[in-house]
């Protein structure tokens, strides 16, 4: 049954995809990781602090999402560092990251309150868009994941030229991006149903 | 009146008759679930009801999701893809050997990425402090590890066989037994969450999750197949499972993998 069966439709060597499934609610022992969330090297001066909640259908807050972000550094390049989830040979238990390298990839579970937390480096632009962080949201109920995207405001003309927010429908733009509440500090709500709805991606 | 099992059977037949209709009029065969799959109902507040926005990826190959997180040697231990070396003594269960490869949608292995799984013991219970249901913690199994693929894109896990276990979508809802794995592919395009299923389990035809997967050979492609080569002399039974990532991807090219 795992054959793996060629189709016709993607050309001869195309094969047909392992289907997505939710990751339940009994992640929570496996999938978080010490410094998730803190992506920033210790003390850089790059350091921006982005939060927001996990709301339903209802407005209620998510207490069991999972939300991973993937960022460019601040000169707009890829991460390469690894070291995100560094292991301990000895116990068998996580490390943390090492403070000093940038790996541009946190994985953050909500708490009680549906809130999370990162604090990462502010993201360079790439190619010709604005700046911001990839996004990818996992909970128990969503039988696959989520893509969508942080746009930092600031630069209102890259915003306005920026070719993924050009395609949103300009009453919905404003849930890509986040609120600045305090210098380098952002709220970023995702409401996976219902009034403002997130604007969620499909990469073709 | 509480939900029973007959009530989501014919949820659930009534959701693949809407696909096998939607099919023979044409429409695409859907290889994932929708997210609004009802049967499943707590898929019911948590799923988008716009339809999402689509990003041609060609137009632009700068874009930060057509590149992965990096993993490494220090991101790993020797022993994460054993389940059953966790803890001070031997967990209780049948040992298996779980192998495959990792794949994109041209076949490709993809290398050096990050394969994680987490599961319920033998008695189908979970290491969760919210997962209470009557079943024993086995003290020498916590049922999460890692590992990363190797050059041919192979992973491999040594741990136990999970129960199934009950939950409450409905009235006497069990879940067939499974290992659920997180996955990285080359670009953050391809990250992909699922799970592993065992064949010829009995309580596949009454479980809406796997059922979500409308499509029945999708669905296949979500159980392992047992591999007597894989199975170890006196220690565990082998099974196979090959996973591909869906999504788009530009580093191939670059990187000639």
């Amino acid at each position: 049954m795992t054959d793996i069966a060629t189709t016709d439709t993607h050309g001869a060597e195309a094969v047909l995809p392992t289907p997505s499934q939710t990751v339940g609610p009994f992640y929570g022992y496996a999938l978080p990781i010490p410094d998730g969330g803190n992506i920033a090297p210790v003390g850089h001066p790059d350091t921006v602090t982005v939060h927001g909640h996990v709301y339903d259908g209802e407005g209620n807050p998510l207490p069991d999402a999972l939300v991973e972000l993937w960022g460019a550094a601040p000169d707009g390049s890829v991460p390469t560092a690894t070291g995100s989830m560094r292991r301990d040979p000895a116990s068998g238990g996580f490390v943390g990251r090492n403070g000093l390298e940038f790996t541009g990839w946190g994985r953050i579970q909500t708490d009680a309150d549906g809130h999370w937390v990162a604090r990462t480096l502010r993201p360079g632009a790439r190619g010709g868009g604005a700046p911001y962080l990839a996004v990818c949201v996992f909970a128990r109920g969503l039988l696959m994941h989520l893509f969508t995207r942080i746009y930092l405001p600031g630069d209102d003309a890259a915003l306005a030229a920026d070719p993924v927010l050009s395609q949103v429908e300009e009453g919905r733009r404003s849930t890509l991006v986040a609120e600045e509440q305090a210098p380098a500090t952002y709220r970023f709500d995702i409401r996976l149903q219902g009034e403002n709805e997130t604007v969620f991606l499909e990469y073709q | 009146m509480a939900l029973t099992q007959h009530d989501i059977d014919k949820e659930i037949a009534a959701e693949r008759d809407a696909y096998e209709q939607r099919v023979a009029g044409g429409a695409p065969v859907e290889h994932h679930p929708d997210r609004g799959y009802a049967p499943y109902r707590s898929s019911v507040l948590r799923h988008p009801k716009r339809p999402p926005v689509g990003i041609d990826v060609t137009k632009d190959p700068e874009l930060v999701e057509l590149s992965s997180p990096a993993w490494g040697e220090r991101d790993i231990t020797e022993l994460d893809n054993d389940l059953t070396r966790q803890h001070r003594g031997e967990p209780v269960g049948e040992r298996i050997t779980v192998e495959g490869r990792l794949l994109d949608r041209e076949g490709r292995p993809v290398r050096g990425q990050l394969v994680e799984i987490w599961q319920a013991n033998s008695a189908g219970r979970y290491a969760h402090q919210r997962e209470q249901h009557d079943a024993p913690l086995d003290p020498n199994f916590t049922g999460a590890g890692r590992t990363l693929t190797d050059d041919h894109g192979f992973y491999r896990f040594t741990t136990i066989q999970p129960g199934p276990y009950p939950w409450r979508n409905h009235t006497n809802a069990w879940r067939p037994a499974h290992i659920h794995f997180s996955v990285f592919g080359r670009s953050f395009t391809q990250r992909l969450v699922t799970q592993m299923y065992f064949p010829n389990d009995p309580l596949f035809p009454y479980d809406p999750i796997l059922h979500a997967v409308t499509d029945q050979a999708a669905r296949d492609r979500l159980v392992a197949a047992y591999d007597h080569n894989l199975s170890v002399p006196e220690f565990s039974l082998g099974y196979r499972w090959d996973i591909v990532l869906d999504g788009p991807s530009a580093t191939w090219m670059e990187e000639g993998r």
